[in-house]
């Protein structure tokens, strides 16, 4: 079951999530996402395994803005960190290497961290 | 006074300046930052899986590090290495379990327990708010937009200042005389280490935040972040391809510009 793994990988509850956007509301890269962070949560619990493929979790920045102001105190930056190692825990690497160009090495310590298995 | 450091990789490469401006700095003001003997990268983002211990083991490293060269308490001026380290730290105290298990796998390091404490040299700076002003020998005169991003303040547990409006930052650049204009980008994140994936992610949060700045009057931005530094600096040639009326501003460490104020 999909809900059950991101649950034991997040060590969050999905099921206190009531949808109420706020998530969505805050997050800063929402624009640039296929699903929203709420929209995720709820695909999870359909338990619609499409949703690992999703742009969604490669786009967020791991901010906390999301988990910060849940009300229910979901923090959605650890489902969204249980997406990506969903996909790379299968050794499905998301960084494409000839990318990293003039960078400083936090920005390429960190993209190896999230990117890679 | 002196206090223990803990620098991190970019703060000896891309952010040199930003180290060298801090430890003088510091040194004006009558601290002295003494870097610890041995360090290793922090990790940079802390690792969130729950089941995956790996992954906190380079923070949890420095920490050891830091207790054995006899330090209860050290700073760190990268936004990423102070959450990561705090994050880490805040397991330690409150995870017995997960440190078991860590301090058996490291088992030719001592124990740790999460006694270390980490501290952001603006929490430090917040006690010297007097001494600061005494020191200015040329007031700034420009007016400032201060941007924290997400690091500093989120999660809340280990937030330097009221994470949805911190101000320690605009304070210290008071006491240096400047004028600071009301920010209200000033925690959203610049985009961070997706700008390594996808670039324009980066450009489209940048030109948002780079602009609020402007509109509100700003004539810098001041970060502590070398992250965020380079985002908001490097990718503004990127924005002008995008949006051809923009014109971009300074992006400035805080201590470099304090730095400027107490050096007249």
């Amino acid at each position: 079951m999909l809900a059950e793994k991101v649950e034991e990988l997040s060590g969050e509850n999905l099921y206190a999530c009531y949808q109420c956007g706020k998530c969505s509301a805050g997050c800063p890269m929402a624009e640039m996402m296929d699903f929203l962070p709420n929209q995720v949560i709820l695909l999870i619990l359909r338990g619609d395994e499409g949703v690992i493929d999703s742009k969604t979790p490669w786009i967020c920045a791991q901010c906390y803005q999301c988990g910060t102001r849940c009300p229910k105190n979901v923090d959605i930056t650890k489902i969204m960190e249980a997406l990506r190692a969903i996909k790379l825990r299968k050794n499905i690497d998301h960084l494409k290497i000839n990318k990293l160009k003039k960078l400083p090495q936090i920005a390429v310590v960190s993209a190896t961290r999230k990117y890679t298995g | 006074m002196k206090i223990a450091y803990y620098p991190g990789c970019t703060l000896k490469t891309d952010a040199k300046n930003f180290e060298n401006a801090t430890i003088n700095l510091f040194k004006k003001l009558g601290v002295e930052l003494i870097e610890l003997k041995k360090w290793y990268c922090c990790g940079t983002v802390y690792s969130l899986t729950k089941d995956n211990l790996m992954y906190r083991l380079a923070a949890i490293r420095n920490l050891i590090k830091a207790k054995e060269e006899g330090y209860d308490k050290i700073t760190t001026l990268c936004s990423i290495c102070y959450n990561t380290l705090k994050q880490a730290n805040e397991m330690a105290r409150n995870d017995r379990e997960a440190m078991d298990k860590i301090n058996s796998f490291m088992e030719e390091e001592i124990d740790y327990d999460g006694s270390v404490e980490i501290i952001h040299p603006l929490e430090i700076l917040k006690n010297m708010e007097d001494k600061i002003r005494e020191n200015v020998k040329k007031p700034l005169n420009k007016k400032y937009a201060s941007y924290y991003g997400c690091l500093l303040l989120r999660p809340k547990n280990i937030a330097i200042d009221e994470f949805e409006n911190p101000s320690i930052m605009e304070r210290m650049l008071e006491a240096c005389g400047g004028k600071l204009i009301n920010f209200p980008l000033k925690n959203e994140c610049c985009g961070s280490y997706t700008v390594v994936e996808d670039k324009n992610a980066v450009v489209e949060r940048c030109y948002r935040i780079i602009s609020n700045a402007k509109i509100n009057g700003a004539d810098a931005i001041i970060t502590s972040c070398p992250l965020c530094h380079f985002n908001l600096s490097e990718i503004q040639e990127e924005i002008k391809k995008c949006y051809t009326t923009f014109t971009g501003l300074p992006v400035l460490y805080f201590t470099e510009v304090m730095l400027e104020a107490l050096e007249g």
